[in-house]
C-alpha cells in the first residue's frame, strides 16, 4: 500500500500503453504503466504482422485510416529516436484481373484522401523485375512505397525502456482487479500487490479493454478477438518477395498476405476468424492450409516445408473502428479501445491523440527540459560491419561467446537482454532472437537457463517461458 | 589472414577421427575449432551404453566413447584444439571467420572438413496444431537438461517418434520416476534400432502406437494434453480415431537434419531436401579440398561407422593436400 499520488496511470504494457507512456514522459507528470503479465509486449503487441500500414485499409473518415497515416510519418522520427530497425520496403496490392484493376484504383483514390503519397500501378513488365518470383496470373499491383516493417516487440521494448528512463513507473506483475472512482479525478486503482492512487486512467488493456472499462461502469462495448495465425518461413527464403504483398481486401480482413520481417525471416498469414476465448492462442492445421493455398496464388514458390515457426494473435476488436475517447461520466478516465490492426502503426499517433484528449480534459501539459529523446541502441554482431563487430568483440569478451546458433546470439547480447528486463525465456526471445531460428531453442535453451538463473539469482527451477505456470522444467532430478 | 593447412569444424566424435587420421598420414598443421566448451560433441549427453561395439568391440557409454578420442587427440601436438572457437563465415575460398570470447578471428585453410553434426526436427518441422506452451522439448534438448544439467523437464511424458533419441528418453524418463505415457509413431514401423524397442518400451510396458500421430496440444502455460488420432497408408487420419492422452511433456523426436549451413554460405552444391552436400563419394562436396563428415554429411545410426567414415575424411583430406599413403 501507498499514499503515492499519479498524475495518470495507465493500464497495459502493449505498443498501445507504452507508446502513451513514452508521449507523456516528454511532460512533467507523475506516471505509472501496469501490466499484468510478468513482462510488457506479452498482449497482442508480441504476436503480429509487423506491418508499418500506409494506410490504404481503411476508410477515409476512420479514426483508425487518419492515426495509421500519421502513425506511418511519426515512426520514423521514433525509430531514429530510439534505434528500432525500421524499413520501408513498400507493398503490393496485387489484381489477378483486367477487371480487378478497377479496385485497386478505388483503393488508391480512398488513400489519396487520407494523404498517403506516392501510390501507382504497376503493370506486368515492372512486377517481373522488382517482385520476380510473383505468380504470373498477377497482371497488375498498386505499389505504396511508405510501407514499412518493425519488430513490434522490440518497439515496445524499447518504447517502455525510453519511458522509464524518463521518470515513468512500470510494474509488471499488476493485474488491475479493481477501480474506484471516487470523485472527478480521483481515482484508486488496485491490484493484487497494491493501490495506486491517480487523477487519471487510461485504459490501454488491449484485448480486455472492456473489462478495465467495466470496473468504472462504462459498458458500452465490447471486445470480440478476432484472430490471426501467422506461420514464419526459413531466413534462406528471406528474398522470396521484396515488397509486402497483399491481396485485394475482403469486408473483413486485409486478406492472407506475403510478408517481409525485420528479422530476416518471411512470414504469411494472418487468417481473421472471430473466436469467443480471449486467450485462445492456438493454430490449427485448417489455418495453416488457408494461409498456403492463399498466398501460394500470389508466390507459388512458397511451399509447406519452408515453414519453421507459427503463431497465433487475437485483434481486439470492438466495432469497426478504435474507440479513443475521455468518458464525461467518468471526468479524469480515458478509453483507448478496439485497437485492432493497424494498431501498432498508429500507436504513435494514438499516443498525441491521448495527450490531447487529457489536455483538453484538464490536465496540464508542462515538457521537461531535461528529455532525454535518445536510446543507446543495442548491437547485434551480425547488423553491423566486420570491423565493428571485431572491436565490440575486443571491448565485450561476451560478444565473442555464441549461446544461439542459429541466430548467432551472443552471451553478451543475453545478459544486456535481461539487464533490460527480460526475466524469462520468451522474453529473452523477442529481445534478442535466441531460440527464434531453426532448431528453437534445442541447442541454446540449457544455456539460456543459465544465464537467467545466476544474472537473475533464483533457481532454474524456477525459470519459466512466460511467467506464471509455464515452469520449463518440473524439479530437480531425483 | 593466417593460413593453415586442415581447419576442422566440429570437435565431436568425426571431428576428432578425421583429425587423428589426416595427422596419421602425415598432415602436420591441423586447427580444430568446437563452438563448445568441451570435446565430445553430443555424446557427453549420451551416458547410455551401445557404443564401440563396431569399433572398439566393446559396450560403451557415449562419454566413454569419446574420451578415448579425446585422450588420443590430446596427445597430437600437431593439433591445435580450439574450444569455445564459433564458426561464423565460410566462403569458397576456404576462408573462415571464428569467434571466440574476446576476439574473431580470420583463417584460411589449404583444406577444411566440416563435422558440424545435426539438429533435431522440431514440433514446427512436423505442424503439429495447438498452442504453444512450455513443456514441449527436443528429445535432445531433454536429454541435455537431465543428464548434463540434473534437472526434471516433466512428469508425465508423450514421446512423438520412435527415433533411438525418443526411444532412449523413454526408458530415461521413466527410470527418473516420470511416466511415459506413450510412445507416437506416425510410421507403420518404428525408426529406432530394434534393440532400443525392446529395451526401452518393452521392458518398461511403454505403449508404441504405430501409424498414430499427435494432431494437437493444449495447455496455455505448459502442456495439459495432446490429440492423437490413427493414419492410413497414406497418412490421411482415419475417422473416428482420435483419443486424448493428458501429459504435462511432449518430446519430440521426429528425426534429424545435418547442420549445413555454413557450407551452404560457401555456395556448395546442395540437396536442399536433405541439407547434405550433393555428392558421389561420401565425404566429397562439390568444393575441392573442401570435405564433410558424420552427421553433417548423412545421419548415421552408429558412432562406429561415422568413426569409419570419418577416418576416410581424414585421410581424404591429407590426400588433397599431397600426403601419399
Ligand atoms: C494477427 C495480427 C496481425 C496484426 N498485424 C498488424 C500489423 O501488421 N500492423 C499493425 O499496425 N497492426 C497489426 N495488428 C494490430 C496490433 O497488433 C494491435 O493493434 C496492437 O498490438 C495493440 O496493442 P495494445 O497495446 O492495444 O494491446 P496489447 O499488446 O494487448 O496490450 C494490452 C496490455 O494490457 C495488459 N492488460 C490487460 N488487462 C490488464 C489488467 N487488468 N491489468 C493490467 N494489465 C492488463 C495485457 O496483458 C497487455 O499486455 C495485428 C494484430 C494481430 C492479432
Amino acid at each position: 500500500m501507498t499514499n503515492k499520488n499519479y498524475d495518470i496511470i495507465i493500464i497495459g504494457g502493449g505498443v498501445v500503453g507504452c507508446s502513451i507512456a513514452r508521449e507523456l514522459s516528454k511532460y512533467d507528470l507523475k506516471i505509472a504503466l501496469l501490466e499484468k503479465e510478468v513482462e510488457l509486449a506479452f498482449g497482442v503487441s508480441k504476436s503480429n504482422s509487423g506491418i508499418i500500414h500506409p494506410g490504404t485499409q481503411a476508410k477515409s473518415d476512420s479514426l483508425k485510416g487518419r492515426l495509421c497515416v500519421e502513425g506511418n510519418k511519426l515512426i520514423r522520427k521514433i525509430a531514429k529516436e530510439l534505434g528500432i530497425d525500421f524499413q520501408e520496403v513498400g507493398e503490393l496490392i496485387v489484381a489477378f484481373s483486367e477487371k480487378d484493376i478497377a479496385k485497386l484504383k478505388a483503393i488508391k483514390a480512398e488513400a489519396q484522401k487520407l494523404g498517403v503519397e506516392n501510390m501507382r500501378i504497376v503493370g506486368r513488365r515492372w512486377l517481373k523485375v522488382n517482385e520476380p518470383n510473383l505468380s504470373k496470373d498477377v497482371v497488375a499491383a498498386l505499389f505504396i512505397p511508405s510501407a514499412g516493417i518493425i519488430s513490434p516487440y522490440r518497439m515496445t521494448y524499447d518504447l517502455s525502456e525510453n519511458a522509464a528512463k524518463n521518470g515513468v513507473e512500470i510494474f509488471t506483475n499488476n493485474e488491475v482487479n479493481d477501480i474506484v472512482f471516487k470523485k472527478k479525478n480521483s481515482f484508486e486503482i488496485k491490484t493484487a500487490k497494491r493501490v495506486f492512487k491517480t487523477r487519471y486512467v487510461v485504459n490501454a488493456a488491449g484485448l480486455f479493454a472492456d473489462k478495465i472499462s467495466g470496473m468504472v461502469g462504462i459498458n458500452d462495448f465490447k471486445i470480440t478477438p478476432r484472430k490471426g495465425q501467422e506461420f514464419l518461413l526459413d531466413k534462406k527464403r528471406e528474398n522470396v518477395v521484396n515488397h509486402i504483398i497483399f491481396p485485394l481486401p475482403t469486408k473483413t480482413s486485409k486478406g492472407v498476405l506475403v510478408i517481409k520481417t525485420s528479422d530476416g525471416n518471411p512470414m504469411v498469414g494472418p487468417t481473421a476468424r472471430d473466436v469467443d476465448d480471449k486467450e485462445d492462442l492456438s493454430t490449427t492445421d485448417d489455418g495453416l492450409k488457408e494461409v498456403l493455398s492463399s498466398v501460394k496464388q500470389m508466390v507459388p514458390s512458397i511451399n509447406e516445408s519452408d515453414i519453421i515457426a507459427y503463431f497465433s494473435g487475437l485483434r481486439p476488436v470492438a466495432g469497426d473502428d478504435f474507440i479513443i475517447r475521455h468518458e464525461s461520466s467518468v471526468p479524469g478516465f480515458v478509453n483507448v479501445a478496439g485497437i485492432q490492426s493497424p494498431g501498432l502503426t498508429a500507436a504513435p499517433a494514438i499516443a498525441k491523440m491521448v495527450c490531447s484528449v487529457l489536455q483538453n480534459n484538464g490536465l496540464t501539459l508542462l515538457r521537461k527540459k531535461d528529455f532525454k529523446r535518445y536510446r543507446a541502441q543495442t548491437a547485434h554482431l551480425f547488423k553491423i560491419s566486420k570491423a565493428k563487430a571485431k572491436k565490440l568483440i575486443k571491448e565485450h569478451e561476451g560478444y565473442g561467446d555464441i549461446v544461439c546458433r542459429c541466430e548467432m546470439v551472443s552471451r553478451k547480447e543475453i545478459e544486456e537482454a535481461i539487464d533490460r528486463g527480460a526475466t524469462t525465456l520468451d522474453g529473452i526471445k523477442f529481445r534478442t532472437r535466441a531460440q527464434a531460428g531453426r532448431c528453437h531453442g534445442g541447442f541454446c535453451t540449457t544455456r539460456i537457463l543459465k544465464i537467467l538463473s545466476e544474472k537473475l539469482n533464483v533457481p532454474i527451477t524456477s525459470v519459466t517461458k512466460r511467467g506464471k505456470g509455464s515452469l520449463i522444467v518440473k524439479g530437480k532430478r531425483a | 589472414m593466417k593460413e593453415r593447412e586442415l581447419v576442422i569444424v566440429g570437435g565431436g566424435p568425426a571431428a576428432m577421427a578425421a583429425a587423428i587420421s589426416a595427422h596419421e598420414r602425415g598432415v602436420r598443421d591441423i586447427l580444430l575449432l568446437e563452438r563448445d566448451q568441451f570435446l565430445g560433441g553430443i555424446l557427453n549427453q549420451c551416458i547410455h551404453t551401445g557404443f564401440g561395439l563396431n569399433y572398439f568391440k566393446e559396450l560403451l557409454s557415449g562419454p566413454e566413447y569419446a574420451h578415448r578420442f579425446i585422450e588420443k587427440i590430446k596427445g597430437i601436438k600437431d593439433i591445435e584444439i580450439s574450444l569455445q572457437s564459433f564458426v561464423t563465415h565460410l566462403n569458397s575460398d576456404k576462408e573462415l571467420i571464428y569467434l571466440r570470447p574476446g576476439e574473431m578471428k580470420e583463417v584460411r585453410a589449404r583444406a577444411i572438413i566440416m563435422a558440424t553434426g545435426c539438429r533435431e526436427r522440431t514440433r514446427e518441422m512436423i505442424h503439429v496444431a495447438g498452442t504453444r506452451p512450455a513443456g514441449i522439448f527436443s528429445a535432445g534438448l531433454a536429454q541435455k537438461l537431465i543428464n548434463s544439467e540434473g534437472l526434471l523437464p516433466g512428469q508425465e511424458i508423450v514421446v512423438v517418434g520412435s527415433g533411438d533419441i525418443g526411444l532412449i528418453m523413454a526408458r530415461r524418463f521413466t527410470l527418473e520416476g516420470a511416466k511415459v505415457k506413450a510412445v507416437i509413431e506416425i510410421q507403420k514401423e518404428t525408426k529406432g534400432l530394434v534393440r532400443n524397442v525392446v529395451q526401452c518400451l518393452n521392458d518398461f510396458n511403454i505403449p508404441l502406437y504405430l501409424s498414430h500421430k499427435i494432431s494437437r496440444i493444449y495447455g496455455k502455460d505448459r502442456v495439459e494434453k495432446v490429440d492423437v488420432i490413427a493414419v492410413d497408408d497414406n497418412f490421411n487420419e482415419v475417422d473416428n480415431s482420435k483419443f486424448e492422452i493428458e501429459c504435462d511433456t511432449v518430446l519430440i523426436s521426429a528425426g534429424l537434419i545435418p547442420e549445413n549451413e555454413l557450407i551452404e554460405m560457401a555456395q556448395v552444391k546442395m540437396d536442399k531436401r536433405t541439407n547434405t552436400p550433393i555428392s558421389e563419394k561420401t565425404n566429397k562436396t562439390s568444393i575441392e579440398g573442401l570435405f564433410v563428415c558424420g552427421n553433417a554429411f548423412k545421419i548415421y545410426d552408429l558412432v562406429d561407422s561415422v568413426t569409419r567414415d570419418s577416418i576416410a575424411a581424414g585421410e581424404m583430406a591429407a590426400e588433397y593436400l599431397g600426403y601419399k599413403k
